[in-house]
């Protein structure tokens, strides 16, 4: 069984579509890179996953459970996590404490434990923070632990919201164009890194990205949308010849 | 010249006392030792005036209404109007304990239990404002809370089994110093608990980004449904406080007005902060009653002051920076303990082989 199963999957922002039919097998382990100009709808389909949308018709299943109509907390909770095309860290609030919030569904104890400080507060929270800590020094962050992390530079930013979606926990991470606003060179540690990630945590991705090197380079398979229908899928090498691609990136009559 | 090059000095010296008081920890419940042994002292031996001994409980009652309001305003990051609503219900509900329900002989030593009492009904209350919240947010909230308050002042006001616009009198003054105290530092600890625990963090995370805080796994409706509770909890045990200070409560007593002083109070000491809160609460309070020589002119003059300081200082005197003391040193040295931590484990993994 596919770990991501989006079927026929369609949404209407009033009476514009802004995905239709959309159609997704994901199996386990798999980088799939989602492209497509801007606004094809590529975030409208992270928002659909992670249950931030309704989708309008459709179904979309994540180890045989439905997750249409369910809260977005829920989804993730169930091991779905992603990252922001613009960076949404709680900015004034301190790295650790990122890396902490997300790691909500962990803690295992009441309200009243958290009025009075009692029951085993003290255990879980001891572990919850030794974990969070854990995981900024995976990504090399733990220096920067009592930082309010608006204050981080750009590229920490983006690499403390990766540890964040970590936090939860996920099976399937979903980048949202995690190269924005990076150069070359940055562009190609990023690569090695989301590779990295991806064999330390066992992780199934879908990226979504405009910086081509990035998607050919590491992406598996690609599908492309263009005005919320997928115009094309497959491997790197079959999309970068398809005329339809093309055109849609570049115009009609364009010859390569 | 001399005296400018003097001045930061000296203040960098009160700066690095207060630095260094601040990291003494255990001075936190020395003072509240003595402020609980005070709180039974001034009354006993008359140590000040009656008049300053009521001031210092509004004091205190000021503290857990901004303390509790902070909870919404400051650190959810919504902006309530309606707390003076939820004060009103726990000072009914404690009023009409006092004055209707139970035999007179109870009355006093039952009246910890009638706050507590006030507090639990008014907690009850404060569901009627989390759950819009699940749906609505800022401005729109705002409304909500504001019609809160309106439907409760003419509930109150028409009916005529609790006194109606007359309102209750001849309630008991149960009220005094070491009680006052003690719900204060039951709020504020409460309070601060929470903050510092997971519930607390995914409220922060709500003011930060609430979508993200969705997103990352955070149960937005179960902790907003925390923090509205036991806001209004603390509203309440405020409200039965103050009737039983006041002797006399009517509806006029709990309108939009009284809303206005806490917002006062909690922006003035600044948002998401309990420091704030206590300092807010009491500086408020206090010169309100320091500035009476001036009567109707301290309501221009207190506006003015907020005014200057939302100008110089817009997060208010603490905004979003506590005392290390509040902050549990589990929090305040995760990051120190988790590398000393480490070093120990490296020591002890590179020992065998050397």
């Amino acid at each position: 069984m596919p770990l991501l199963q989006a079927k026929n999957v369609t949404h209407y922002f009033g009476g514009l579509c802004a995905v239709s039919d959309f159609n997704l097998d994901l199996e386990k382990g798999e980088l799939v890179g989602v492209i497509g100009p801007n606004g094809a709808g590529k975030t409208t389909v992270f928002n659909l996953i992670t249950g931030v949308y309704k989708a309008t018709e459709g179904e979309i299943l994540f180890d045989g459970t439905p997750l249409v109509g369910m809260r977005p907390n829920r989804i993730t909770s169930l091991g779905i996590a992603r990252t922001f095309q613009n960076i949404r860290l709680w900015q004034e609030l301190s790295v650790l404490d990122n890396v902490r919030i997300a790691n909500y569904t962990q803690l295992k104890y009441g309200t009243f434990s958290s009025f009075f400080h009692s029951g085993n507060f003290a255990r879980e929270e001891d572990r919850t923070i030794q974990e969070a800590m854990d995981l900024l020094a995976v990504f090399k962050l733990e220096d920067y632990a009592d930082e309010t992390s608006k204050n981080l530079p750009y590229g920490l930013q983006r690499r403390l919201e990766i540890a964040r979606a970590m936090a939860t926990h996920p099976k399937l991470l979903l980048l949202d164009e995690p190269a924005a606003g990076m150069n070359p060179n940055e562009i190609g540690l990023l690569m090695e890194f989301i590779q990295w990630i991806r064999k330390q945590f066992d992780l199934t991705i879908i990226l979504i990205e405009h910086q081509m090197r990035l998607v050919m380079g590491i992406c598996e398979r690609l599908k492309v949308l263009d005005f919320g229908a997928t115009i094309a899928e497959g491997l790197p090498v079959e999309i970068q010849n398809n005329p339809q691609v093309l055109e849609a990136y570049l115009g009609e009559g364009v010859e390569v | 010249m001399a005296a400018s090059t003097q001045n930061p000095k000296r203040l960098q010296g009160l700066r690095n006392l207060w630095e260094s008081l601040m990291q003494k920890r255990w001075l936190l419940p020395v003072l509240l030792g003595v402020g609980f042994v005070l709180s039974f002292a001034i009354p006993q031996f008359n140590l000040v005036n009656p008049y300053i001994q009521l001031i210092m409980m509004y004091v205190g009652i000021n503290i857990i209404l901004t303390t509790s309001l902070n909870l919404i305003n400051g650190y959810m990051g919504e902006f309530s109007v309606g707390h003076a609503g939820f004060m009103s219900v726990g000072a009914y509900i404690a009023a009409l304990l006092s004055t209707r329900v139970l035999p007179v002989e109870w009355i006093g030593w039952f009246f910890p239990f009638t706050v507590l009492i006030a507090g639990l009904g008014t907690a009850l209350v404060g569901l009627v404002v989390a759950i819009p919240s699940f749906k609505t947010r800022g401005d729109y909230l705002a409304i909500v809370t504001l019609a809160f308050l309106m439907i409760v002042k003419s509930v109150i006001e028409n009916i005529e089994a609790i006194g109606g616009p007359r309102g209750i009198p001849g309630i008991y003054r149960l009220t005094n110093l070491p009680w006052t105290f003690f719900w204060t530092l039951v709020a504020v600890w409460v309070i601060r608990n929470f903050i510092y625990s997971n519930f607390g963090r995914g409220v922060l995370s709500i003011r930060e980004d609430e979508i993200a805080s969705d997103l990352m796994s955070v149960n937005t409706r179960t902790v907003k449904l925390q923090a509205f509770v036991l806001s209004s909890f603390f509203a309440g045990v405020a409200g039965a406080l103050f009737a039983h200070v006041l002797q006399f409560i009517s509806p006029r007593v709990f309108d939009i007005v009284k809303s206005t002083d806490m917002l006062i109070m909690v922006y003035l000491g600044g948002i998401g902060s309990i420091a704030g809160s206590i300092v807010g609460a009491t500086v408020y309070t206090v010169l309100l009653e320091v500035l009476r020589p001036l009567q109707v002119w301290r309501f221009v003059l207190m506006p003015l002051v907020l005014v200057l300081l939302m100008i110089y200082r817009p997060r208010g005197i603490m905004g979003l920076r506590e005392f290390r003391w509040f902050i549990p040193s589990r929090d305040l040295f995760a990051r120190k303990n988790w590398h000393a931590n480490r070093e120990k484990k490296e020591v002890s993994d590179a020992t065998p082989a050397s």
